[in-house]
């Protein structure tokens, strides 16, 4: 029940934290306000019991990555008369409401029958999916699943880590 | 009424696609190139829910720990990505605005004919 309520609060939070990014005009706010939907997200992370995600979320999402758009923005600097766009009208606003409510039932009519009730019959015996073995999602867990699993991967996620900071400083620098 | 109090992976599901179609609404309605890069960052962050409900409701339950985290392998690849094509994305963007004066996507035209 608590895990429930829990979820409830969360998402509100994260759809209207997420809302705000495309809604508002000046993307400071924007950016701001997708902090305050990563935090969330996090929490619904803990919830899914992702420990050492949801650190990771935090750490990268909304430390690292945030920072480099908020520090983009300061950059560009621009003005009110570059922002530009009209305010969203009722119009528009209805529209998006619409879309978003269809995509929602369409996920739940989906979604609900195909994917068991959260207890599932394995032969004659009730499993519960529902219940969380021991360790999971915490770092020892997740790190022997990276190093024993997906070593390959790793890596060659830290090559691209590198030749995207190369082609960052690349791009932006303009003449080396 | 059950849908509403259980503790299940449909929960998790319907938000993550909400949050998908927020991100994708933002893509195509936004023409601030900043604020679309933050749409894709949103968008990025619902595949990972799903990744992680699935992670945490796994359809075939008795299998070894290791098969249900590799779903959060997955979740921390797509972090490490997301974080390079932000670099790479904010990048363009800075070169892109340093010659026209301006980050509105509709202004970028010069592939066009």
């Amino acid at each position: 029940m608590a895990e429930a309520v829990l979820f409830y609060l969360f998402a509100i939070g994260v759809l209207v934290a997420g809302a705000q990014v495309i809604f508002r005009r000046n993307p400071i706010y924007g950016a701001l306000s997708l902090v305050g939907c990563f935090f969330f997200l996090s929490g619904i992370y803990v919830l899914l019991g992702a420990h050492l995600i949801a650190i990771l979320q935090i750490l990268v999402y909304a430390g690292a990555v945030m920072v480099l758009f908020v520090f983009v923005i300061m950059l560009l600097n621009l003005k009110e008369a570059e922002l530009g766009e009209k305010r969203l009208t009722v119009w528009k606003g209805l529209g998006l409401a619409a879309v978003v409510l269809a995509v929602g039932v369409i996920a739940w009519k989906a979604l609900g029958p195909a994917y068991p009730q959260g207890v599932l019959m394995q032969g004659a015996r009730r499993v519960d999916n529902a219940v969380l073995i021991a360790g999971f999602g915490g770092a020892k867990a997740v790190g022997r699943t990276l190093y024993l699993a997906s070593i390959l991967p790793f890596e060659v996620t830290s090559l691209l880590l590198l030749v995207a900071v190369v082609a960052a400083v690349v791009v932006a620098k303009g003449r080396i | 009424m059950d849908f509403f109090h259980a503790h299940q992976a449909q929960h998790y599901l319907v938000l993550a696609a909400l949050l998908f179609a927020l991100g994708a609404a933002g893509v195509v309605l936004r023409r601030n190139a900043i604020i679309v890069l933050m749409s894709i960052e949103l968008m990025l962050n619902a595949v990972n829910l799903t990744f992680l409900a699935f992670s945490r409701f796994p359809l075939v339950p008795n299998s070894p720990m290791g098969t249900f985290l590799s779903g959060h392998a997955a979740v921390f690849f797509v972090i490490a990505t997301a974080a390079a094509e932000a670099a790479v994305g904010l990048a363009i963007v800075l070169a892109v605005f340093r010659t026209r004066i301006s980050v509105n996507v509709d202004e970028f035209d010069t592939l066009k004919l």
